[in-house]
C-alpha cells in the first residue's frame, strides 16, 4: 500500500513530453510529482548529479528500474470484459487484472454485453463494478443503436454524461447507411468518436475465415476482404459528409489501410486501430481447424500483414488495441463453424507489439504513442502520459526478458490464444495502477 | 494411419494401397458368401449428424460384411438435439470402447476435431463443404476399372463445385495422380482451386470436348434462392448434361454421379440410363472401397 514511490534509473519513454532517456520519477499520493532526466536533454545534462537522495524520502518505496523501460500505462481502446451477462467468459474483476498484467492501465469496454450497454443504467453498473472490483480504469463504450440492432439511436448523450467515451455497435455492424450517418452527425454534439466494426454482413454471412484459396481448400466459408473494405469506404464517405469523428476498429486488410491513408490525405476526421494478431499471424494459423485462430475480422494473408505494418509505420494506423475477446474453453472446443470468434489478448499484446520495435518498424516512443498516448487523445481521457500532476499509471518493461506463452497462466478467464507456446521477448515486469504496485517477477 | 479424415491428408501410396485392397474385397463381394470374419469383435459407430441414406447404407453394409458390431447413431434420436456438445457426445461414445467412428457432419473439420480427441479410428463420411474421401476413392476405383489408370485422363467435373465435398475430394485425388481436371459450372459455384492444377470452363460445351470422364454433381435447390443461379431451367440449359452434350466428349466417355440425381436439372434421364453411365457400378464399388478403408485402418496387413 505505498502510494509514495521513487522509480530510479529507468529508461523513461514519454512521447507526450518528448522524453526518451534515463531518469527518475517521483510519485506522491499516487500522482506523478517530478521527473528527473539524467541524460539525453540539455536541461538534464545541466542538472547533472541532481539525483534524488533516497535518505530524504523515508516513506517512499524505491523501485530500481535500471536496465528497464518506464512507460505510461497502456490505454487499450478496444476490449470485451463480458460483464454483465457473460461472467463465465470474463468479469470486470478478472479482465482488469489481466489487463494490468499486460501493462495496460486503462481499457475501453465494448457494449456487446447482456444487457447491451445502450443506456446509462448499464454504463453506471459497469462503472460501479469497476470502482468496487476493477484493478485498472475502465471507460465504457456505449452502443450506437438500441440493443445493437442497427435501427434506432441509443441515448448517446445520456450515456456520455454517465461516462461513455465513445460509441460502437462492435460485433454487429450498423448496416443501414442512414443510421450510421445519423450517428456520426449526432455524436458531433458530444465530440466523441463513433467506432466502426467495418463488415458488410451480407458479404460475410456464414463466413468463418478469410476467403481465398485456403478457405476453399479447408471447406470453410470465407469472409472476403471486400466485406471490410466496402464498409471502411462507406464510413469514410459518411464521415466526410457529416464531419463526424470516425474511428475504424481492428483494421485487417490491405484495402482498409489504403482507403484510410487516402482519406487522411484528404483531411477526413478518421482514425484507425489494428490488433497484434493482424500484424503478427496469417490465415495459415487456422489450418487444422484451430478455433483459437478464429477471430472477426478473420486473420488475413501475408500481403495484408505487410500492408498493416506499413500503415503503422507511416501513421495511417494510429492505435494498437487488443480487441481482447475472452471465451470459455468449452466454447472453443467445438466444430470450427460453431466456435465463437475472438482472441484473449491482454497478456500478449505488449510482447507481440514489441516485435515491431525489434523489426525496426516503430521506435519505442512510437510504440508507446500507439498503445497509450494516441488512444487516450482520441477518447479524451487523462491517461497515456507521465506528465506531472497525472495519475501514476506506469508500466515497467524488460525488453530482453524471454518467456513462453502459457494460457494456463493467464489471469484472464479466456485461455483462447493462437500464440500458445510461442516464445516472446519483452514483457511488463512491474505495473503501477491506481496507486498499487504489481511486481510480476515475484510470482515466478 | 489412424484416421481417414480427407484425401488431402493421404499420400499417393496410401491411396494406391486402399484401391488395391478394395480390388480384393470386390472379389469377395462376387462370392456366394459375402461376409468375411476380418474385423470380428470390432465395434463401429455410425455417427450421422446429417441425413443420408446412400452413404450410411453403404458403410453399414461394408461394416457387416467385415463382421463388425455396428452401432447406429443418428441425429433425431440422439442427445445432440438436447444441446449436448459434439465433444461430450464423442467422449460418451468412446467410453463404450468403440474401434471406429464413421462420421458425417455439416461442419467442415468436424472429423478432424474428433480424430484429435479420441483413440478410435475416425472415418470421414462427409464434412460440410470440405471432403467426402470414400466417395473420391470409389470414384477413382470406378474410373480405373474402366480406363486402366487416372494419369492423363481428361476428367470434367460439372456443377456446384463450391459446395460439393465430393468434387473437392475428387480434385485432391485426381490431381495427385496426374489427371487433367476441368471444372465446369457457373462462376458463382466455382471456388479458387488454382493450387490443384485445374482448368475452369464456364462454357460447358467447350469443357466437355474430348473428355474421358464426366462427373456430374448434384445441384441443391436452395442455392437458387441464395443468388448462385437464377433458376433450375436456366441451370439445366447451360450446365445440364444431355445427349447432345455427351456426344462432345470422347466416344467411350463414362458418366458418373454421386447420387441422388436430380433428373432434368443436372442430368437428363436418357444420359443417366445410357450405356455410358456407370452410376450403379459406383454404388457396388463404394462397398468394396469402404471395406478396404476399415480393414487398413484396423492395422491389418497388406493382403486380404
Ligand atoms: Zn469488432
Ligand atoms: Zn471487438
Amino acid at each position: 500500500m505505498y502510494s509514495n514511490m521513487l522509480i530510479k534509473n529507468g529508461h523513461i519513454i514519454d512521447p507526450s513530453q518528448g522524453i526518451d532517456g534515463i531518469g527518475d520519477i517521483l510519485i506522491e499520493d499516487g500522482k506523478i510529482v517530478r521527473i528527473e532526466q539524467k541524460s539525453g536533454s540539455l536541461e538534464a545534462k545541466k542538472k547533472k548529479n541532481n539525483d534524488f537522495r533516497t535518505s530524504e524520502l523515508p516513506n517512499f518505496q524505491i523501485i530500481d528500474a535500471s536496465g528497464l523501460y518506464v512507460i505510461p500505462g497502456l490505454v487499450d481502446m478496444h476490449v470485451h470484459l463480458r460483464e454483465p451477462g457473460f461472467e463465465y467468459k470474463e468479469t470486470i474483476k478478472t479482465g482488469t487484472m489481466a489487463a494490468v498484467k499486460g501493462g495496460i492501465t486503462s481499457v475501453c469496454c465494448m457494449p456487446n454485453t447482456n444487457p447491451v450497454n445502450d443506456n446509462k443504467t448499464v454504463t453506471e453498473f459497469i462503472l460501479r463494478k469497476t470502482y468496487a472490483e476493477g484493478s485498472c480504469y475502465v471507460y465504457p463504450i456505449g452502443a450506437i443503436t438500441k440493443g445493437q440492432k442497427g435501427e434506432e439511436l441509443a441515448e448517446m448523450a445520456m450515456m456520455h454524461e454517465a461516462g461513455c467515451v465513445a460509441f460502437s455497435d462492435d460485433g454487429r455492424p450498423v448496416m443501414s447507411s442512414l443510421i450510421m450517418r445519423r450517428a456520426l452527425e449526432y455524436s458531433k454534439a458530444l465530440n466523441v468518436p463513433v467506432i466502426s466494426h467495418c463488415e458488410d454482413i451480407s458479404l460475410s454471412e456464414g463466413g468463418v475465415m478469410n476467403e481465398g484459396r485456403l478457405s476453399a481448400q479447408m471447406g470453410l466459408r470465407g469472409i472476403p476482404y471486400a466485406s471490410e473494405d466496402a464498409m471502411v469506404a462507406r464510413d469514410i464517405i459518411l464521415s466526410e459528409l457529416t464531419g463526424g469523428r470516425l474511428h475504424i476498429a481492428h483494421v485487417s486488410t490491405e484495402g482498409s489501410v489504403r482507403l484510410i491513408r487516402q482519406a487522411k490525405e484528404r483531411g477526413v476526421r478518421v482514425t484507425a486501430e489494428t490488433c497484434p494478431h493482424y500484424f503478427t499471424i496469417t490465415e495459415d494459423e487456422v489450418k487444422g481447424y484451430n478455433t483459437n485462430a478464429k477471430v472477426n475480422p478473420p486473420l488475413r494473408t501475408q500481403r495484408d500483414v505487410d500492408a498493416i505494418k506499413k500503415g503503422l509505420k507511416d501513421g495511417t494506423i494510429d492505435v494498437i488495441a487488443t480487441d481482447h475477446a475472452p471465451h470459455h474453453r468449452d466454447e472453443k472446443l467445438q466444430e470450427f463453424d460453431k466456435a465463437p470468434s475472438g482472441i484473449s489478448g491482454f497478456e500478449t499484446a505488449l510482447s507481440l507489439s514489441l516485435r515491431l520495435v525489434y523489426e525496426g518498424i516503430l521506435t519505442m516512443s512510437q510504440l508507446v504513442e500507439k498503445m497509450a498516448l494516441i488512444s487516450a487523445r482520441i477518447l479524451g481521457i487523462d491517461a497515456g502520459t507521465l506528465k506531472v500532476g497525472f495519475d501514476a499509471d506506469i508500466a515497467i518493461v524488460d525488453i530482453n526478458k524471454e518467456f513462453k506463452v502459457k494460457s494456463e497462466n493467464f489471469l484472464s478467464k479466456g485461455k483462447n490464444t493462437p500464440f500458445e507456446g510461442w516464445v516472446l521477448k519483452g514483457m511488463p515486469v512491474i505495473t503501477i495502477c491506481k496507486g498499487k504496485v504489481y511486481d510480476w517477477r515475484q510470482n515466478e | 494411419m489412424k484416421d481417414l479424415v480427407g484425401i488431402k491428408e493421404l499420400s499417393r501410396n496410401e491411396i494406391e494401397l486402399i484401391l488395391n485392397t478394395a480390388s480384393s474385397f470386390k472379389d469377395v463381394l462376387r462370392r456366394d458368401i459375402k461376409k468375411v470374419p476380418a474385423l470380428r469383435g470390432k465395434t463401429v459407430v455410425n455417427l450421422f449428424f446429417e441425413p443420408s441414406t446412400r452413404t450410411r447404407t453403404s458403410f453399414e453394409l461394408a461394416e457387416k460384411r467385415l463382421s463388425t458390431d455396428v452401432l447406429n447413431f443418428s441425429v433425431p434420436t440422439s442427445s445432440v438435439v438436447k444441446g449436448e456438445s459434439l465433444f461430450d457426445t464423442i467422449k460418451t461414445i468412446e467410453a463404450y470402447g468403440v474401434d471406429f467412428i464413421v462420421i458425417r457432419h455439416s461442419s467442415s473439420g468436424a472429423p478432424h476435431f474428433i480424430a484429435r480427441n479420441v483413440i478410435a479410428s475416425v472415418i470421414n463420411a462427409g464434412d460440410g463443404i470440405n471432403e467426402h474421401p470414400t466417395q473420391a476413392l470409389l470414384d477413382a476405383f470406378s474410373i480405373i476399372e474402366k480406363k486402366g489408370s487416372l494419369e492423363g485422363l481428361n476428367i470434367a467435373i460439372v456443377g456446384d463445385i463450391l459446395h460439393s465435398r465430393v468434387a473437392k475430394s475428387n480434385i485432391y485425388l485426381l490431381s495427385k495422380f496426374g489427371a487433367n481436371i476441368r471444372l465446369i459450372g457457373p462462376p458463382t459455384l466455382i471456388p479458387d482451386m488454382a493450387d490443384h492444377n485445374v482448368e475452369v470452363f464456364y462454357e460447358m460445351d467447350e469443357g466437355l470436348k474430348d473428355a474421358d470422364v464426366i462427373m456430374m454433381l448434384r445441384i441443391q435447390m436452395e442455392r437458387q434462392g441464395k443468388g448462385f443461379f437464377p433458376s433450375t431451367m436456366e441451370y439445366f440449359k447451360n450446365w445440364g448434361l444431355d445427349m447432345r452434350r455427351l456426344k462432345l466428349a470422347k466416344k467411350d466417355a463414362i458418366v458418373m454421379h454421386p447420387g441422388p440425381m436430380n433428373r432434368g436439372i443436372e442430368i437428363s434421364s436418357d444420359v443417366a440410363d445410357s450405356g455410358q453411365s456407370i452410376i450403379l457400378e459406383q454404388v457396388t464399388n463404394g462397398l468394396a472401397v469402404r471395406m478396404a478403408v476399415m480393414y487398413l485402418l484396423s492395422g491389418r496387413g497388406e493382403n486380404v
